[in-house]
């Protein structure tokens, strides 16, 4: 929780690639959030400041930044929990360019969503009844399970690979193709296996665990990959990717 | 002919599998031959001729040849940005090489 009271030291990234951390002093208040700080200070105190959120309550997947070196979503961080004697640094999500300050550029990471073929692709047509999926099936639990992905890149921040290697689709992607595959409804389950079966696919993933270490949603996208690796193993077998 | 990379992925898999227990009975095999005393001498009237060793260390070789050409591939594509051609000729390479050079060393102890 953290009272009311005392100043906060802040560190904020300003500018592009080449910024650098700019230092604040902003109230400390209880039941901070990292996202309310940023918002004191572009309106307290440097208007220019470039970031970006939207819900404010963890829904829209917006908000994320790098605090204090790990990949977080702002607007559900309490400052009383990441804070080190009353100091945050905060600077852009990493593995993506920075557009200004704290927002980075999307493009990639959904041009990524796109290659992978994130989209559901059905079979039925409005003249068709609607499918009925039953909750408990092993298929729709996997579904489940990986389905309430916020799209915030934390986890594409977070992978290691993705660093290493950016053409790699990465965990966000990969976790909702793993959803798609489990979809008994969808009709392009093969091609899309073939799109994750690539150079840049799944079975980059070193289970490192990153991803599921930082997911907000707490979703397990090392799984869901470990999954899809099982999927094209077999599919290689016989001789399909 | 070019592997896809999911047949890639496949054969580090299996390949991996395989070395598994080869390494174990091989590291085994050296305790014997230390604690033992085995002289070379002793150990190449054991390995000449026979079919068994013959069989398992071309085993080894194959798998080890395949495993590590795989994961230099993996480590040059991640460290040192390679792509295409010049990574398939790190792995086809790499894998010729070791499977080269342990042709040789198994031929030395079983001929
Ligand atoms: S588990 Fe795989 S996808 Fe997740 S962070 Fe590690 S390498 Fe990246
Ligand atoms: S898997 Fe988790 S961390 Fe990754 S984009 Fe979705 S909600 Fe964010
Ligand atoms: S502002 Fe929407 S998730 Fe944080």
């Amino acid at each position: 929780m953290g009272a009311d009271g005392g100043n906060l030291s802040v560190r904020i990234w300003k500018g592009g690639a080449g910024g650098r951390l700019i230092e604040f002093e902003a109230p400390q208040r209880a039941n901070q959030t990292v996202l309310d700080v940023v918002t004191w200070v572009q309106r307290h105190r440097d208007p220019g400041l470039a970031y970006r959120f939207a819900c404010r309550v963890g829904m829209c997947g917006s908000c994320a930044m790098t605090v204090n070196g790990k990949p977080r979503w702002t607007c559900r961080t309490h400052v009383a929990k990441v804070a080190q004697d009353s100091r945050l640094t905060i600077e852009p999500l990493r593995n993506l360019p920075i557009v200004k300050d704290l927002a980075c550029d999307m493009t990639v990471f959904f041009e990524k969503w796109r290659d992978a073929r994130g989209r559901f692709e059905g079979r039925a047509t409005r003249y068709d009844d609607i499918e009925c999926i039953a909750p408990e099936t092993p298929a729709r639990q996997a579904v489940d399970a990986g389905i309430e992905c916020i799209n915030c890149a934390v986890c594409y921040a977070a992978c290691d690979v993705v660093a290493w290697k950016p053409d790699y689709l990465g965990p966000a992607a990969l976790n909702r193709v793993w959803t798609l595959q489990n979809d008994t409804r969808d009709a392009a389950q093969a091609e899309r296996l073939a799109a994750v079966a690539g150079e840049a696919g799944c079975h980059n993933c070193h289970s490192q665990q990153g991803c599921t270490t930082h997911c907000p949603m707490s979703l397990n996208p090392t799984a869901s990959i470990a999954g899809l690796k099982r999927a094209v193993f077999m599919a290689a077998l016989r001789g399909e990717v | 002919m070019n592997l896809t990379s999911a047949q890639l992925y496949v054969l580090q898999r299996l390949s991996a599998a395989v070395l598994a227990p080869l390494v174990l009975v091989h590291l085994g095999l050296i305790v014997y031959a230390i604690q033992d005393g085995l002289s070379a001498a002793e150990i190449l009237s054991r390995t000449r001729g026979s079919f068994v060793w013959a069989g398992f260390y071309s085993a080894f070789v194959i798998a080890a040849a395949i495993h590590a050409a795989i994961g230099l591939r993996s480590i040059a594509a991640e460290n040192l940005a390679w792509r295409g051609a010049r990574l398939d000729a790190l792995t086809y390479g790499a894998a010729l090489l070791l499977m080269t050079l342990g042709a040789r060393a198994v031929a030395a102890v079983v001929l």
